[in-house]
């Protein structure tokens, strides 16, 4: 359907071979690529390099990673421009986690992440709209504008969010693995946590709990390098995330490659199944800083994050895979891009015009209202709050 | 409110087990063992004067005593009951909604094999397994933090601590998980978990183990607490905590444990919300929870025999409070007193001692006077300990005081 908008549109500039063309966005006979950089293992053998993709897969790796790149910079000037507040942390330069994670596995495997989480939220299906109207604090967003941008949930998606805390997710993944064993299901859960998080006591409680009962939980560590302004080597002793585990075993894994990623949750979730907890250490970069309220320039210097930007973007190299196969022109996706481009824009021009929410939302959602939780007045006829 | 818990009582006698919001099946192997008493059943035990006066189906909603009852302990006073323990009603509690819902799962430190370090799971382990009564390593963070995680699926979790204590280290997770979840997510995830322990002065346990962590938990937004003080209402409240889809802290007292009564071989659940009228009087309201409703009823009993009708109720609600029940007392006797285990600054009776002046102030002749504990780690000591608690002298002393 897009393919054939596009067509159109160049039509007036060259003739373009339709068919070639035409049946590219649907192709799903396998091509296998090979990762740029081994992984590296710990206590386990490594997968193969040789990742199994497809030309729709790679296709939808760039649409989606195009579209999480440019809903973190709309993001970033929407914020500028004092329209979302608070904290805000974007997640772009690590996109090819969310989307090469995405592809291993099912919408009934739990995620759950840190405060870092717009774009897990819509590789997890959430709409573009759902997200800025939450960030905007609108009725529209997907905690109903009361949770804000570190509180993103979505359950039919079994994307457990969003939380604000460094680490307190840990527990509560291995509390998910623990219902998905409970109830005798094959999923899996992907907790993820950061390079900073890794200091914290409670991910070894909580790898020792799920090593001791199995559970089907995959512990991801998102190292960007930076936990804030504090960078790995002066924050950890062993910066090997992926070795921490001592007796889980443990994967590195390029985290700006999408291939790569896919190919690790996938082996992963195997393994998960089997044996129990693995954690995967995923080596990825933010080029914004912590948060927007982080210049993100005082702890780095800007060639460093220029360089990575050249050398190890994701959405670059994605790029230049459909280049080299011949999956799509360059023309294609820039076409591409900015349909997103237009994606995004809509979606905000409508986030802005939604509701802001009712005065009465303040108390909605404190408890569930099922023993009958109300706070009543002196008399009983004085509703001082209701607790629906 | 009852009616509401009319209509859960219907949905819940037809079915084996709660329906939850998630998809999941669950395919525990027992589920076909798990017996539903039959309502002929429970009418065929269930005496006709109960059934006169709620021509209801079986479960009793309503708390203790809306009757006048003398006695402190005595519950509804059923024919056929049998008389255990509070740690046995607890652990009898525990086990029927285990029986009922194969979702409610019990976690903690040593509850399967060892049994609980205060008997509250003796005997899970061996009949449910080890999935459903868990031994936790010793990380209070994280098991309370999976705890969670397995609510937001629909699992109905119940975490001991082995001592209220030892809760703080999971401060963070109650507090930030368990209580705002359901808000922060717009409904969407409900964390129907218990959290229940022995908290409050014991026999001279030392300071760290002798805490009353009700007063640091009352300001989270989203939990409910409560605190059961007899084997009737730790049975009703251990039910009902588990049956709510809102998280729950359930407040046990260490030196409570081996209370005996008689219990009604029916089953009944307690209002989380509803305060217990212990003893109905006239000349002063006296306000108590837990442990400390025993040191009143001692006391009580010195101010009948000086004259005094003091109203006894026990406030069991901790979070949100009775304001009703309260209101009615403090209507008709105009005087309030407050005798409480926590410390006095910043305690449930501070914060009680605020709602009364708030909302009743017209009708108190007297200030609101609070009997907390001392402001100290509790000591060893045994007379030292004695005294950093409130003793039943105290409480006969205030009150003649207050009826001046």
């Amino acid at each position: 359907m897009a393919l054939s908008r596009l067509s159109l549109r160049s039509n007036r500039f060259l003739k373009p071979t339709p068919t070639l063309l035409r049946h590219v966005s649907t192709d799903t006979t396998p091509i296998t690529i090979e990762t740029a950089v081994p992984f590296e293992s710990h206590l386990c053998d490594a997968p193969s390099r040789s990742v199994t993709t497809s030309s729709s897969e790679i296709l939808t790796f760039f649409r989606d990673m195009a579209r999480m790149r440019r809903m973190e910079i709309a993001a970033d000037s929407l914020y500028k421009s004092k329209l979302i507040r608070g904290f805000c942390h974007l997640y772009d330069g690590q996109e090819a986690l969310a989307v090469g994670m995405e592809a291993a596995i099912t919408r009934k495997d739990a995620i759950i992440t840190s405060y870092r989480d717009h774009c897990t939220f819509l590789g997890r299906g959430g709409e573009l709209v759902d997200a800025f109207s939450e960030l905007m604090g609108r009725k529209r967003g997907c905690s109903n504008g009361k949770g804000g941008s570190m509180h993103f949930y979505k359950k039919d998606a079994c994307f457990y969010g969003g939380h604000g805390i460094v680490g307190a997710q840990i527990p509560l993944g291995c509390g998910l693995a623990f219902a998905q064993k409970y109830n005798k299901e094959e999923f899996v859960t992907f907790t993820l946590y950061g390079d900073g998080a890794a200091n914290q006591g409670q991910l070894f409680e909580a790898l020792n709990i799920a090593a001791l009962w199995d559970l089907p939980a995959i512990l991801v560590c998102e190292n960007n390098h930076y936990g804030m302004g504090t960078a790995t080597w002066r924050s950890a002793k062993s910066p090997a995330y992926f070795k921490r585990g001592d007796y889980v075993p443990g994967l590195k894994v390029d985290g700006m490659d999408a291939l790569a990623v896919k190919q690790a949750c996938k082996f992963a979730k195997e393994h998960a199944l089997k044996n129990g907890p693995i954690i995967l250490e995923m080596d990825t970069y933010r080029y914004h800083g912590h948060s927007m309220s982080d210049p993100g320039s005082t702890y780095r210097t800007r060639d460093e994050v220029s360089g990575v930007r050249q050398v190890r973007d994701p959405i670059e190299r994605v790029r230049k895979l459909l280049l080299t196969h011949d999956i799509a022109t360059e023309k294609e996706l820039k076409d591409m891009e900015k349909e997103v481009r237009k994606e995004v824009d809509d979606a905000v021009a409508q986030a802005k015009e939604s509701p802001v929410p009712e005065p009465s939302e303040l108390f909605t959602n404190m408890y569930v209202k099922d023993c009958g939780v109300e706070s009543f007045g002196a008399d009983r006829k004085e509703l001082k709050v209701t607790l629906p | 409110m009852s009616a509401i818990l009319q209509g859960g009582v219907a949905s819940t006698a037809l079915s084996p087990f709660k329906t939850t919001d998630s998809n999941k099946l669950v395919t525990a192997p027992s589920r076909s063992s798990l017996s539903v008493r039959s309502r002929s059943d429970w009418s065929k035990s269930f005496g006709s004067r109960l059934i006169a006066r709620r021509s209801q189906p079986p479960l009793i909603p309503n708390a203790v005593a809306t009757k006048k009852t003398d006695n402190a302990e005595s519950s509804t006073s059923s024919k056929s009951g049998h008389e255990l323990l509070l740690f046995e009603a607890l652990q009898e509690g525990l086990e029927e909604e285990m029986d009922r819902d194969p979702h409610v799962c019990v976690m903690g430190e040593d509850v399967g094999h060892y049994g609980g370090s205060y008997k509250v799971t003796k005997g899970l382990a061996d009949k449910f397994g080890d999935l459903r009564v868990l031994d936790t390593p010793i990380c209070e963070n994280a098991f309370t933090g999976m705890g969670i995680g397995a609510a937001m699926t629909g699992l109905r979790p119940v975490i001991e601590g082995m001592n209220m204590g030892f809760l703080l280290l999971a401060f963070n997770q109650i507090s930030n998980n368990c209580g705002m979840l359901h808000y922060t997510s717009g409904g969407q995830f409900t964390i129907p978990v218990v959290i229940r322990g022995p908290g409050g002065v014991g026999r001279q346990l030392g300071a760290e183990h002798s805490q009353r962590l009700e007063s640091y938990f009352q300001s989270i937004p989203g939990i409910q607490m409560v605190a059961c003080s007899t084997p009737y209402n730790a049975k009703g409240l251990m039910k009902a905590a588990i049956r709510s889809e809102n998280p729950v802290i359930l407040f046990e007292h260490v030196l409570l444990y081996n209370l005996k009564e008689s219990i009604p071989d029916e089953e009944y659940i307690c209002n989380l919300e509803e305060a217990e009228m212990v003893r109905p009087g006239e000349h002063i309201t006296i306000l108590t929870y837990s442990r400390m409703r025993y040191h009143v009823m001692q006391a009580a009993k010195t101010l009948v025999n000086k004259g005094y009708d003091p109203e006894v109720i026990d406030i069991r609600s901790l979070k949100p409070f009775d304001l009703y029940t309260i209101g009615n007392s403090v209507k008709k006797t105009h005087r309030v007193l407050i005798v409480e285990e926590c410390m006095r600054t910043g305690g449930i009776g501070a914060s009680l001692t605020a709602a009364i002046n708030e909302n009743f102030h017209d009708y108190l002749d007297a200030p609101v006077m609070c009997l907390s504990s001392q402001d100290v780690p509790t000591p060893y000591a045994g007379t030292l300990e004695e005294w950093t608690v409130v003793q039943p002298a105290q409480i006969v002393t205030a009150v003649e005081q207050l009826c001046q």
